[in-house]
């Protein structure tokens, strides 16, 4: 048992921070600081710059510009990136779809997509869940069928984030209704120019349009647009869930947070004196800080101890445990905004509160989502009672 | 960052859980040893001793074997995974580590010598009615007289205090401070009244009637700051004693949904059940963690005196309310068999509630580390 880091993982450690504080946008880290809303030039900009210094897509085989980092590293690389107010690369491409092409696609996908997707010349969005296919995704029912060598694909696919921005989208779609639910799903990539695709706003209660429905009527796509072999689909779907559970537990950016609640806290006042000095909310932000330093070295666990490639059993709690921390941060946030917490709307409208009390409100209710996507924290309490408690 | 044991660690912890398990894996057998006094095993305890796991933390010098708080840790668990009575944590790592930290060498020889041989049981007498977790003493004063020290008041619950051979008592000075003493349980002035602790070990009222002691360590220093940190220590290995303790009752747990029928199906078809089960888990994982951290944390020699403390209030709190949520659910999971003395999940949570209190419970460590709560942005366990 050893407390440190290596020289080695200290000096990277070290090498990282100074890049994501010096050579990021600090107009994008000030945004994210103050838990404002990034734009889309924003985003893309910041997966450029960190593409550029080879920081976006670490984990891929070295090949398309991965890395060969250790689990160790790729974790530092994670939360020194959070911890800097860095947005982290555009995860449709870099942790979704990229590596479901390095790994399923063929010579001709690979040369022909990663690229551009590691760069987001390609800005990428997910068509996975349906309405009648959430949790249980492997019911899914948006159609492709055999035209010639093409794919006329029908249906409905809904909760796609940021789906306005997207240029091309990935796809679970049934190639075959008549065997197992699972076995009849194929992944499809679909140009979100194509004649027929036609994406409409979902309004969620933060006020703000994040997700979308996207809608497919005789939408034709090029048979080399499929991954894989056809109704393997559902083999590349958990190969991508798998990887979406292990960046979901963002313990650095709740940690950040947290910090700032503190100062937030201090400087507002509360009785005779601040906030912070109330023994209640002290105890309170101290027991949210012990949550998390346990979950961080519980991912720290994870990955010190998964170098042969083999999921730790305690990576199931990354998830669930996070997003339950993540929302309790955010619950903390809104309770010291206070009364300033009413202020939902103000958009461009003149108000002498901070942004982050003004945007309190919001982000508490938009990260609700947090227990519900990648696997429902239901989903991941069924994992762990069934795979590693045996019932 | 290394959370593995090395290959020394895990050969102790093989010996202590071969030695532990040949005598409780039946859990019979545990619950026939605490039924009657000294609510332990006299023989494991010996072999515990052969075995060097008594004067595990202590130095050579002293008698000791010179293994740090990781190896305490290691033996801690196993002990907790079969609740062992053997009073490992309270004789060997509170009131050993105390002796270490502020006897002299003199004392440490005689004292730890004797407890690493498993030849003299030591037991520290520091609670008092009227008080709560607290490093300093009130109820029993010492005075000086005829050259030497007497001690006069109540000490209670001494943790295997009636069938102690010495005692190291903690006693208010007549010029301020708390000072520390020895005496044998049977001197002259010392009435000790023994009875069950929650999980069948041991406790004692002890009355001091003028009772002749001799000062451990230097006369008249104040000791609170080394029993502060004597009692962190043992938070430390407790965290790892209970999620020992914590693992063992949870796999009994999913052990009891996978073969009791209700209503001819499993319980583990009712999902009201497995996803408590699956709450459990995440529990005792993350206590693990921290109880692992802060071991090293004291293993370190980097460490100053102020990080220990913080990381054992850390390990303790997370350990003590994770205990709670195992100890109460396992019962609740299991149904009325989990009320019953006869079968061992009530026992594992009867300990766990043994510990909490022993320690301090997670609101009063978290009321501690709330304190500071402002000094800090963050908290990083990389440093």
């Amino acid at each position: 048992m050893r407390l440190q880091l290596s020289e080695e993982d200290e000096a990277f450690r070290a090498e990282l921070r100074t890049f994501f504080t010096t050579e990021v946008d600090e107009g994008v880290r000030a945004t994210v600081r103050d838990r404002g809303e990034l734009t889309k030039e924003q985003i893309v900009e910041t997966h450029r710059t960190l593409n550029a210094a080879g920081l976006a897509v670490p984990h891929w085989p070295v090949e398309w510009g991965g890395k060969d980092w250790s689990p160790l590293r790729r974790h530092l690389w994670h939360e020194e990136m959070q911890r800097a107010c860095v947005p982290p690369p555009l995860a449709f491409n870099a942790s979704m779809i990229g590596p479901v092409i390095a790994t399923f696609g063929s010579q001709e996908q690979k040369e022909r997509f990663l690229p551009p997707t590691a760069n987001v010349d390609i800005f990428w969005s997910q068509g996975f869940s349906e309405p009648g296919a959430g949790s249980d995704l492997a019911s899914l029912r948006t159609a492709a069928v055999r035209d010639g060598d093409d794919w006329i694909v029908n249906g409905q696919k809904t909760w796609t984030t940021l789906g306005q921005w997207g240029d091309w989208i990935f796809t679970l779609v049934r190639t075959n209704p008549d065997v197992k639910k699972q076995a009849g799903i194929s992944m499809l990539l679909i140009d979100m120019r194509s004649p027929g695709v036609e994406v409409r706003p979902i309004e969620l209660i933060d006020g703000g349009h994040e997700v979308n429905e996207v809608w497919f009527t005789d939408v034709r796509v090029p048979g080399e647009n499929l991954v894989g072999d056809v109704d393997s689909g559902w083999t590349q779907a958990k190969f991508l869930l798998g990887n979406e559970r292990v960046g979901v537990a963002p313990v650095g950016a709740t940690k950040r947070v947290l910090a700032q609640a503190k100062e937030w806290a201090a400087a507002t006042r509360s009785g005779d004196g601040t906030l912070l000095d109330d023994p209640h909310v002290a105890v309170r932000i101290a027991e949210l800080e012990n949550e998390l330093m346990a979950l961080e070295l519980t991912a720290l666990r994870v990955v010190a101890n998964s170098a042969d490639g083999k999921p730790h059993p305690a990576s199931s709690v990354l998830k669930l445990r996070g997003t339950e921390l993540q929302q309790a941060v955010s619950e903390l946030v809104v309770d010291v905004a206070g009364p300033g917490a009413l202020a939902f709307g103000t958009g461009d409208a003149d108000s002498d509160l901070p942004v982050w009390a003004r945007r309190s409100t919001p982000t508490y209710l938009n990260l609700r989502k947090a227990s519900i996507y990648g696997g429902s924290n239901e989903v991941q309490r069924q994992i762990i009672a069934g795979t590693i408690l045996g019932l | 960052m290394d959370f593995e044991l090395d290959e020394e660690q895990q050969a102790l912890r093989e010996a202590a859980r071969g030695l532990l398990r040949k005598r409780y894996a039946d859990f019979e057998t545990r619950r026939g040893t605490v039924a009657d006094a000294p609510g332990f095993d006299r023989d494991t305890w010996s072999k515990m001793a052969e075995m060097g796991l008594l004067g595990l933390p202590f130095t050579e010098d002293d008698g000791g074997m010179g293994a740090g708080p990781v190896e305490v840790a290691v033996v801690a668990e196993e002990i907790g995974r079969v609740i062992a009575p053997e009073p490992f944590l309270t004789s060997v790592v509170l009131t050993g580590g105390l002796v270490a930290a502020v006897g002299t060498t003199e004392q440490r020889a005689e004292l730890l010598g004797g407890l690493a041989s498993g030849e003299s049981l030591v037991a520290l007498a520091h609670a008092e009615p009227g008080a709560r977790w607290v490093s300093t003493a009130a109820g029993v004063r010492a005075e000086e007289a005829d050259g030497g020290w007497r001690l006069t008041g109540v000490k209670e619950p001494v943790p295997q205090g009636a069938e102690a051979d010495v005692l190291v008592v903690s006693a208010a000075l007549p010029d301020g401070g708390t000072g520390l003493f020895t005496l044998a349980g049977d001197d002259d002035g010392v009435t000790r009244s023994g009875y069950r602790a929650p999980d069948g070990s041991r406790a004692a009222r002890i009355t001091f009637d003028g009772a002749v002691a001799t000062p451990l360590g230097e006369a008249g220093q104040d000791q609170a700051t080394a029993i502060a940190a004597a009692h962190d220590g043992a938070r430390v290995a407790a965290a790892q004693q209970a999620v020992g303790a914590m693992q063992v009752a949870l796999e009994t747990t999913a052990g009891y949904l996978n073969s009791r029928e209700q209503f001819g199906v499993p319980l583990k078809r009712f999902q009201a059940l497995t996803f408590r089960a699956a709450d459990l888990y995440v529990a005792v994982e993350l206590a693990r963690s921290l109880a692992l951290w802060a071991a090293m944390v004291q293993a370190d020699p980097g460490t100053s005196a102020e990080e220990r403390s913080t990381a054992a209030a850390r390990a303790w709190a997370q350990a003590s309310k994770a205990g709670r949520l195992v100890g109460q659910e396992a019962i609740q999971l299991h149904g009325g068999i989990g009320m019953t003395a006869e079968y061992s999940v009530g026992s594992y949570t009867a300990h766990l509630t043994t510990l909490d209190h022993l320690l301090g419970d997670a609101r009063h460590h978290l009321g501690r580390l709330a304190a500071s709560v402002g000094d800090h942005a963050e908290v990083d366990p990389l440093g």
